[in-house]
């Protein structure tokens, strides 16, 4: 707009000075805003319909949802989220989830931003191969190892453990973070670098007193890439927990979920409050880090 | 490096004897094997190795639980047996299929819906950053917790139904239990998941295209949708084709949901995908190297199509992603 503004200053210009021009026509009232409106809400609509319904859902009575399934709680009872708050087992799987969690993307941040440190910002000979081998695994998915992954865990004495699961998720997430951290480290100014060596800094200390601090935004989308995908992470602990030997109260919520689903499939109700409280801890963390997720992901796939 | 020329004397330029050069390059090796040491390590041994082993196990008829030893026994070796009977079993070609029907579908009704979407929510809208947050939480949620969520809302006596009935479809059919419309049902279910980080992924693009040029055309009297149409659309040709290749990818791994959504008897005759096919037979029906076969036949699908497109949607906008950036 602005170069607009520059080549032709006064007169016209002043008129679409608007961000849209298509906000407001000569007569005054769009006709297509109402209807952009209507899909809109309708899109809104179809996106938490299903998620309002599990949650208003865990407020009947399964006899309720039995004989009128579409309807609104006749009466609203609290039973079924007292039920499963009381229980151990929910604060168990939640427990998990967030051990797995926490330890995945502490792991894939300490590993990922030392790895991506040499590679970014030293001259090797076999820097470009070793950078290659990283991003290469980005075409390893985790569904192609899965089966002898489990194999070697139980080679490992980790099947049936929490770091079962922890290390192959590190491993699996570590392509992402290193070739989002590569170049975030290199367009760290060169010059940064020089006039910490001329003050006397080795390259060591330049990485924990400038790299570090320097490269928080970037640590922050592959910390939380990490652990969006551990928390809903399925397969690995399908394979590696479940055919294990820990207890159900110690499962996963995803694993812990489906789990609780198929033993009380009779009581509709109880598993619709297990299926709302198991989503909670997800929407709250990307309410409260919704500009962090968004930009991750979108910056992550943009590079 | 070419600023500290300019700027003034380069310190670091001057030369450096024989022997304190010697040490200082032994101790850069040191630093470089310190910190890139760990990830290698983990990196090679859950990542690359398990692939390996995949390779290796296909060649043989195993056993749930076998031991390493069985690799060689040779009466354990069959060769390409497991490859052949997985490109003779009908249920295998079955899941190739149902991965190429997801991902066709998703590629024609997935991105349309999401490119028009983003282009409505980047006009000028009251509340659009609200629209924005809502139509992003099925992508939030885990695709177990969604899938769970849809099996609830979707028996023959669930709350769609009967909602499908209120609107006067009397009998609609039982989703994900009817093998004619179980891939349909998780497609509309996928869709219903993944076109909020497609919406999102669009608008980012949007972004970056200039309003200058849209102004420009409106003042030149082109109408809103001709300025999509003919301005708009081919600037957001590379997140579209981004956003292409990860939902070609995602369709050819597809599992969470078909294995939660699905019955298992369904599935076997209706839903199975390559992904599905091969946990089941792999791990619960105790076959780990008709597995490992399978796994090295999607490895091969998803590496193939991935090149390819690579080398011929992606190469304008990344150059080569993988070679160049590293530099």
């Amino acid at each position: 707009m602005s170069t607009i503004e520059r080549n032709a200053p006064g007169d016209s210009t002043v008129a679409i000075r608007t961000a849209n021009p298509y906000a407001k026509r000569k007569d005054g009232f769009d006709w297509s805003q109402p209807f952009v409106y209507f899909i809109v809400l309708l899109v809104c609509a179809v996106a938490i319909g299903p998620v309002l319904y599990v949650i208003i859902g865990g407020f009947r009575t399964t006899g309720d949802i039995n004989a009128n399934p579409g309807g609104f709680p006749n009466p609203w009872v609290f039973d079924n989220y007292a039920a499963v708050l009381t229980t151990p087992r929910f604060w168990g799987n939640l427990f998990a989830s967030v051990v797995l969690a926490v330890a995945t993307t502490a792991g894939v941040v300490v590993l990922g931003i030392m790895a991506a440190y040499p590679l970014a910002r030293y001259t090797f000979r076999g820097r470009q191969g070793l950078y290659t081998v990283f991003s290469a695994g980005l075409m390893f998915p985790l569904t192609v190892a899965a089966l002898p992954l489990t194999l070697l865990l139980r080679e490992l004495g980790m099947h049936g453990t929490y770091l079962g699961v922890i290390i192959p998720g590190i491993a699996f997430a570590l392509p992402t973070t290193i070739v989002i951290l590569v170049p975030f480290l290199r367009a760290i100014p060169q010059e940064l670098e020089e006039a910490a060596a001329i003050d006397g800094a080795s390259r060591i200390r330049f990485f924990w007193r400038i790299m570090l601090p320097l490269s928080m935004p970037g640590l922050i989308t592959v910390g939380v890439l990490a652990f969006v995908a551990s928390w809903n992470g399925y397969l690995l602990p399908l394979l590696v927990i479940s055919t294990g030997s820990l207890p159900q109260e110690l499962w996963p919520l995803p694993l812990g979920l489906t789990q609780f689903s198929t033993q009380y499939s009779q009581n509709t109700g109880a598993v619709l409050a297990y299926t709302s409280l198991a989503m909670i801890p997800a929407l709250a963390f990307f309410l409260f880090a919704e500009k962090r997720i968004v930009g991750g992901l979108t910056g992550a796939v943009k590079g | 490096m070419t600023s500290s020329a300019t700027v003034g004397p380069a310190v670091s330029a001057g030369p450096t004897p024989a022997p304190r050069r010697k040490r200082r390059d032994r101790r850069k090796a040191l630093e470089i094997a310190i910190f890139v040491g760990p990830a290698l390590v983990v990196f090679l041994g859950f990542v690359i190795l398990p692939v390996i082993l995949a390779a290796v196990y296909s060649f043989f008829n195993l056993r749930a639980g076998f031991q390493w030893d069985d690799l060689g026994n040779p009466e354990n070796f069959v060769a390409f047996d497991n490859y052949v009977r997985a490109f003779t079993t009908p249920e295998f070609l079955r899941a190739i299929g149902n991965n190429f029907l997801i991902l066709g579908l998703s590629l024609v009704i997935q991105g349309p819906i999401a490119i028009v979407i983003a282009l409505l929510l980047n006009r000028r809208l009251r509340g659009r950053s609200v629209y924005r947050l809502l139509i992003f939480v099925p992508y939030v949620l885990a695709e177990v917790t969604a899938g769970l969520a849809w099996k609830l809302l979707l028996p023959p006596t669930g709350g769609v139904n009967a909602l499908l009935q209120s609107l006067g479809w009397e009998h609609p059919p039982a989703w994900l239990a009817d093998p004619n419309f179980v891939v349909w049902t998780v497609f509309a279910i996928l869709t219903w998941k993944y076109v909020g980080f497609a919406i999102l992924l669009m608008l980012a693009g949007l972004q970056g295209v200039p309003d200058e040029l849209s102004e420009a055309a409106a003042i030149d009297g082109a109408s809103w949708w001709q300025v999509q149409w003919h301005i708009t659309l081919p600037l957001l040709g590379p997140t579209i084709r981004i956003w292409a290749f990860l939902s070609i990818i995602g369709s050819l791994q597809l599992f969470d949901m078909v294995w939660i959504t699905v019955a298992p008897a369904v599935r076997g005759i209706a839903s199975e995908t390559m992904a599905t096919y091969m946990i089941q037979q792999g791990q619960f029906a105790g076959q780990p190297g008709y597995g490992s076969a399978i796994a090295v036949i999607l490895f091969v699908i998803s590496l193939i199509i991935a090149l390819v497109y690579q080398r011929f949607a992606l190469r304008r906008d990344l150059a080569g992603a993988v070679t160049d950036r590293g530099n």
